[in-house]
């Protein structure tokens, strides 16, 4: 069995690839010293000073901030735009779909730099300059496309007629949305709000170039600090970051898991 | 009963956001303002056939292709073990690949830059066997590895939804009527795999032709792709025409890849990896 063996071998190799930088984060966050390179012994304080440190807070708060807002504003607006746009006629329809691609194809500094314009454009009529906002905006942006894509398949996988048999069992248009139609699109929107959460923390290029006044998430912090060089309070956060996201995973994989084997036991 | 109307907010924001700054860039690129006002010109986009420029255009395009082939490579032979049989219940492998992206790049970009540097770990094994010391930080090398790294993801994840969701009833045919694995690989595997291979090389290929993060991380200051020639221009020069115009040129080069690829590639879903 040379190629079981192989196998497992070239999916070991692959992730070790893919978890060094993880790891060495992880490691060199407990380091005494200052440089990721030399092991000087065993401390917790990069994780003191994190938490003393104003301006790591800020951003980590901006990062979030954004994170949250831009998925659930993009949530909505993209989830009743599937539904319209799943009702329009088929000419509309192709031409709204491209539209929505557009965005998604687009590389992401070509994104940045055109918002970055617009909001350099409009800012003598709305008084709003570069800052936090217009981050914000920028991030609903790109959001609004992958919340569309997500719920779109479900939409095409909806039987008609339950939703048409609760109008005629006398449920208004909006009572049957509810009570039909979104809880079976449930999924496509919470793949679609999860994905613009991902995104939203993943992104920098948009960010940099739509953010000003000293307004900074954890990605532009980190830029502007290793051209001042290593600091390990970045690594002692990331490892937060890090230990949080593997949590909320295992958490929602063990509880998915429960579902599963329930629904299986109640077929049976 | 149509409520195509709930479409409607969604048009007027990207009206706004998508559709009004294009027009404003599209305006950037063919204009320049002189004294007597504001007129069409084509000097931006012929700037750019200037050969400084020319050079890092190609340079970027070349090095996104290694990047697109290296992660094809690797990624490809990925795609297949995590869908054998062997590996296709567990679906927490799938999973070990997005979960790198949470962290976000540009950190997981810095550690590479102590990884690969001066007393970093790849120093510090040349060392231990005695080996001279090779210079990685700061050169075409370093970059190409970080694409990879970055993009691998994007190759593998495509090419494995393609490769779980195919009929297995036709390798076992296949298997019945005497073909070996290489030719069953050849014959099926890989043409039924091509949307999720098409997919993966255009998700890999755009992210690297555009970065000007990696590139100036780990190629240093000095190293210029042709989106730190776009950042340079809006961040730095303030020659807001001419990043337009390199921007409009770059999108157009993506759209004809995007139109090229889609030919061949009739089944084309998008977001195929979610």
């Amino acid at each position: 069995m040379v190629g079981r063996i192989v196998k497992r071998v070239y999916l070991y190799l692959i992730f070790l690839f893919l978890y060094a930088p993880i790891v060495m984060l992880v490691v060199y966050s407990f380091n005494e010293s200052r440089s990721m390179g030399r092991w000087s012994g065993f401390t917790l304080k990069w994780y003191a000073e994190l938490f003393k440190d104003t301006e790591v807070l800020r951003a980590l708060y901006n990062t979030l901030a954004i994170a949250v807002l831009s998925a659930v504003i993009a949530t909505i607006i993209g989830t009743a735009a599937a539904i319209g746009i799943h009702e329009m006629k088929r000419i509309k329809k192709a031409i709204v779909m491209n539209l929505t691609y557009l965005p998604v194809i687009n590389p992401d500094i070509v994104t940045g730099v055109s918002l970055m314009l617009l909001f350099v454009f409009t800012k003598p009529f709305t008084g709003m300059g570069l800052g936090f906002f217009t981050m914000l905006l920028a991030h609903i942006t790109f959001n609004i496309p992958y919340v569309i894509l997500s719920v779109m398949p479900k939409l095409k996988q909806l039987d008609r007629h339950v939703y048409e048999a609760a109008l005629d069992l006398g449920a208004t248009p909006f009572y049957a949305l509810r009570k039909v139609v979104i809880p079976q699109i449930m999924p496509g929107i919470v793949t679609g709000l999860l994905l613009a959460f991902t995104l939203s923390i993943d992104d920098f290029v948009i960010s940099f170039f739509t953010t000003g006044s000293g307004v900074s998430n954890i990605a532009i912090y980190v830029y502007s600090m290793a051209r001042r060089g290593v600091n390990p309070k970045i690594n002692a956060l990331s490892t937060i970051m890090f230990v949080t996201v593997l949590a909320l995973l295992l958490i929602v994989n063990k509880r998915m898991n429960k579902d599963n084997s329930k629904v299986k036991e109640s077929v049976r | 009963m149509r409520r195509t109307w709930y479409a409607y907010p969604y048009l007027v924001w990207m009206a706004i956001f998508i559709v009004v700054p294009l027009f404003l860039l599209l305006f950037y690129t063919f204009t320049a303002t002189t004294e007597e006002g504001i007129r069409f010109t084509l000097q931006h986009i012929k700037r750019i056939w200037e050969p400084i420029y020319l050079i890092v255009l190609l340079r970027s395009i070349l090095l996104a292709l290694i990047c697109t082939v290296v992660c094809l490579l690797i990624g490809y032979p990925v795609a297949l073990i995590l869908a054998s049989k062997e590996y296709s219940q567990n679906k927490v492998l799938a999973l070990l690949f997005v979960i790198p992206m949470w962290i976000n790049f540009l950190v997981r970009t810095y550690a590479w830059m102590s990884l690969l540097g001066k007393n970093g770990l790849i120093d510090m094994v040349m060392d231990f066997l005695h080996l001279p010391p090779v210079q990685l930080l700061y050169t075409d090398h370093a970059v190409v590895l970080g694409m990879v790294y970055n993009f691998l993801p994007f190759m593998v994840l495509p090419i494995y939804s393609v490769l779980t969701k195919m009929d297995k009833s036709i390798i076992e045919a296949a298997e019945d009527l005497g073909a070996d694995y290489i030719t069953v690989l050849k014959r099926i595997i890989i043409p039924l795999s091509l949307p999720g291979v098409i997919s993966g090389i255009t998700m890999v290929f755009m992210p690297a032709v555009t970065t000007f993060i990696i590139s100036r991380l780990l190629g240093g200051g000095q190293y210029i792709l042709i989106g730190n020639l776009i950042e340079q221009q809006f961040i730095v020069v303030g020659d807001w025409n001419f990043g337009s115009a390199i921007s409009f040129v770059l999108t157009v080069i993506i759209l004809i890849s995007m139109g090229i690829m889609r030919k061949y590639d009739r089944e084309y879903e998008g977001g195929a990896i979610w």
